[in-house]
């Protein structure tokens, strides 16, 4: 067994100028659902000399082990997604304007007047509407349909760009005062937590830490990632909207927040994918209670997360995710709080030093 | 010779919006003051800057006009600190959802435009376009802190950074109008270097987006005899390929239409021809949707033409022209300028 004592490891976590940085880099890289490589380079980067076991696998999962002491260990899975939503080129039309269709989920409303980087080379290009002089007030009760949005990168692209290239919205990181703003929280806020917590990996587990691929396009990474760890139990780190808006009739209540800013971290209950661990739920609420970080239940209902795949593999694996709530995501900028990211990594690492092998023993009781 | 690019991305990287120019008028002025032999602002704000001629006195009088303001927003409520808005000048609100803005508050605050979700939307908005009034802007501050620093008309506008696309195109907000600011900038500075009899004034406009205001006014005041009105036209793009698109990038629009005076089409057209410079006519059939629906009725009336910089996306963030357009008007007006005589006038006429 390896044992490694470097300065980090089993402190508790905290989000300071490096982590802000390294939130900005993963933000800003490119990694749409199948083509993750760039956030994949950053992510090696990062845990390659704190890794005691570190392998890229078939689908590109970046699979990290980093070891605990003592014995009877728990093999604990984490999960965060790499990949984010975007485009692909599709066709390249003769005016040099190139046709391009969604990966994952966004809503076409999105689109239009959007700057987008295109390729590995982060080649700028636009995605205009024609204009509002041009348009019948008939016209703009219908939304603009993807068939007629273009990207347009100049008149000069050349064979610079071509089918099969994958795009971004162009939208750089930001701090706005207590939030980020930014492309891609979902779920970089989760790459970098769990970056951060392979760093400060308590020694009580086995830290297994999963930098899945192709989460937006149906959660197909995680599952064998989980077939590979064959943890005892497993958390998703993710990001989950926050739909804490006013209502548009001042007298009706929001009643489907899903999650609020500022609320803390959003532990998972029920989603569409998973039904929580009962004893996970209640692992991470008491760790909340106990050590004075806030923390929210997620609204029950839509939604789903890697724990969704990673709870049927094998013979089963109790699950849960942990989100850090943000407002607008799967669009240009989402935004998020500096203080539910902070609490969120908080309250993981606070868990994870809790989680002893009792936790799961014995006969699930329900 | 000033170096486009950067002097463009200076026009564009200050606010502007109609009825409150001042942070643009000083970005003109500060690069029109070399050029000029006068600088002075109107009653309403337009920026007017002579260059004088070195004809014999009294001197004929072209006017370059120009106009300055931008489309933006302005904020009419706050609710939970988020922010209501409505338009100035016209905005397709199907382009605003995700558009980075500032909120020009008690302090320049950048947020995004938002667009709520469904359930807090009226059932008949559905999944089609949001209205304006049920979008909010989100500046990331919490809601005491947006109480303190926003009050009710408080301006808002677009903040995409401008981006420099292949082919020498460049890709922004208010690229309407500041690209024909840039062409103006270097007609002057091209006439700097050379002799003309007549005296040129340059004028940046106010309010071209809502009122034509600035338009309306500063000919009343400098009394022209003829004027060029720059602004930029359509070119073509993804759902605008009709006759009233023009090539991107392969030369100016001539407008051509009941705004514009023909013998001034046609001086231009002949100018252009002999200059080598790539042109495509630009109907206008009715009105020319510029400050020449202005200026042709100040006072005893003047003869305009109206020259068009192809611009794609009009009206939104990623506005997208072509330098090649903008160095191609500058020096078309500096050719048309210099070829002006004081017998030039008297050709401005109705003898067809």
């Amino acid at each position: 067994m390896t044992t490694k004592l470097d300065a980090t490891a089993g402190k508790v976590p905290e989000i300071g100028p490096s982590q802000l940085d390294l939130l900005e880099k993963l933000c800003n890289a490119t990694a749409v659902s199948g083509d993750e490589h760039e956030v994949r380079q950053i992510v090696l980067e990062e845990i390659r000399s704190i890794a005691d076991d570190l392998k890229i696998d078939a689908l590109g999962n970046v699979l990290a082990a980093r070891s605990g002491q003592g014995e009877n260990r728990v093999r604990v899975m984490l999960a965060a997604h790499m990949d984010e939503i975007g485009f692909m080129i599709v066709k390249k039309h003769d005016d040099d304007l190139f046709e391009f269709e969604r990966v994952g989920g966004i809503d076409e409303r999105q689109l239009p007047g959007k700057p987008v980087l295109v390729g590995r080379d982060h080649i700028p290009g636009v995605i205009g509407a024609k204009p509002i002089h041009m348009t019948t007030a008939k016209e703009r009760k219908n939304k603009i349909e993807l068939s007629s949005l273009r990207i347009d990168l100049g008149p000069d692209i050349g064979s610079k760009v071509k089918p099969g290239d994958r795009a971004t919205f162009a939208t750089r990181f930001e701090v706005l005062g207590p939030s980020i703003r930014a492309k891609a929280l979902d779920n970089r806020l989760g790459v970098a937590t769990l970056i951060e917590l392979l760093k400060h990996a308590p020694d009580n587990i086995d830290l297994l830490a999963a930098f899945t691929v192709q989460e937006e396009v149906g959660l197909r990474g995680a599952g064998v990632a989980a077939y590979a760890f064959d943890p005892d139990m497993a958390i998703a780190v993710d990001s989950t909207p926050a739909y804490d808006l006013p209502h548009w009739d001042t007298d009706d209540q929001n009643v489907q927040y899903n999650t609020r800013l500022d609320a803390g971290p959003a532990i998972y209950v029920m989603d569409r994918a998973t039904i929580a661990d009962l004893r996970l739920v209640a692992l991470l609420t008491e760790t909340g209670d106990h050590e004075g970080i806030p923390y929210q239940r997620r609204q029950p209902g839509g939604g789903g997360t890697d724990a969704g795949a990673i709870h049927k593999s094998r013979s089963g694996i109790p699950s849960i995710s942990v989100s850090v709530p943000s407002r607008y995501t799967h669009t240009a900028a989402g935004i998020a709080r500096l203080d539910d990211w902070a609490n969120t990594l908080h309250l993981l690492h606070a868990a994870l030093s809790r989680v002893t092998p009792d936790l799961l023993a014995g006969e699930r009781r329900d | 010779m000033t170096d486009l690019l950067p002097l463009l991305k200076k026009m564009l990287s200050a606010p502007g919006l109609s009825g409150y120019e001042g942070p643009i008028r000083e970005i003109i002025r500060e690069a029109w003051e070399p050029l000029t032999d006068e600088l002075h602002v109107s009653r309403i704000g337009s920026l007017h800057g002579l260059q004088k001629g070195q004809g014999a006195e009294p001197r004929l009088r072209v006017l370059i006009s120009t106009h300055m303001d931008a489309i933006g927003m302005m904020v009419t409520g706050i609710e939970s600190g988020l922010m209501h808005i409505t338009q100035i000048g016209g905005i397709d609100h199907r382009i605003l959802p995700g558009q980075p803005v500032i909120v020009h508050g008690r302090e320049d605050l950048p947020g995004t435009v938002v667009q709520p979700p469904g359930f807090l939307l009226p059932d008949e908005a559905g999944d089609g376009p949001v209205e304006m009034k049920y979008l909010l802007v989100d500046v990331g501050l919490r809601p005491s802190e947006v109480a303190e620093k926003v009050r009710v008309g408080d301006l808002v506008s677009f903040a995409q950074e401008p981006l420099e696309l292949s082919g020498e195109a460049l890709a922004g907000h208010t690229l309407d109008n500041r690209v024909s600011v840039a062409a103006a900038t270097l007609c002057l500075e091209s006439l700097k270097e050379r002799l003309h009899d007549w005296d040129v004034w340059a004028v940046a406009s106010v309010q071209e987006e809502v009122t034509l205001g600035g338009a309306l006014t500063s000919p009343f005041e400098i009394r022209p005899d003829i004027a060029i009105i720059v602004d930029v036209c359509f070119a073509k793009g993804p759902g605008a390929n009709d006759w009233q698109n023009l090539p991107f990038g392969e030369g100016i629009g001539l407008g051509l239409g009941p705004n514009i005076h023909p013998a001034l089409y046609k001086a231009f057209e002949t100018i252009a021809k002999e200059q080598e410079i790539p042109y495509t006519n630009d109907l206008m059939p009715r009105m020319s949707g510029t400050d020449a629906m202005a200026v042709q009725i100040v006072a005893e009336g003047i003869p305009c033409a109206v020259l068009g910089i192809p611009l794609r996306y009009m009206h939104t963030p990623v506005e997208t022209v072509s330098l090649k357009d903008i160095r191609r008007t500058g020096r078309l007006m500096a050719e048309f300028i210099a070829s002006l005589t004081p017998d030039t006038l008297e050709t401005i006429n109705w003898e067809e």
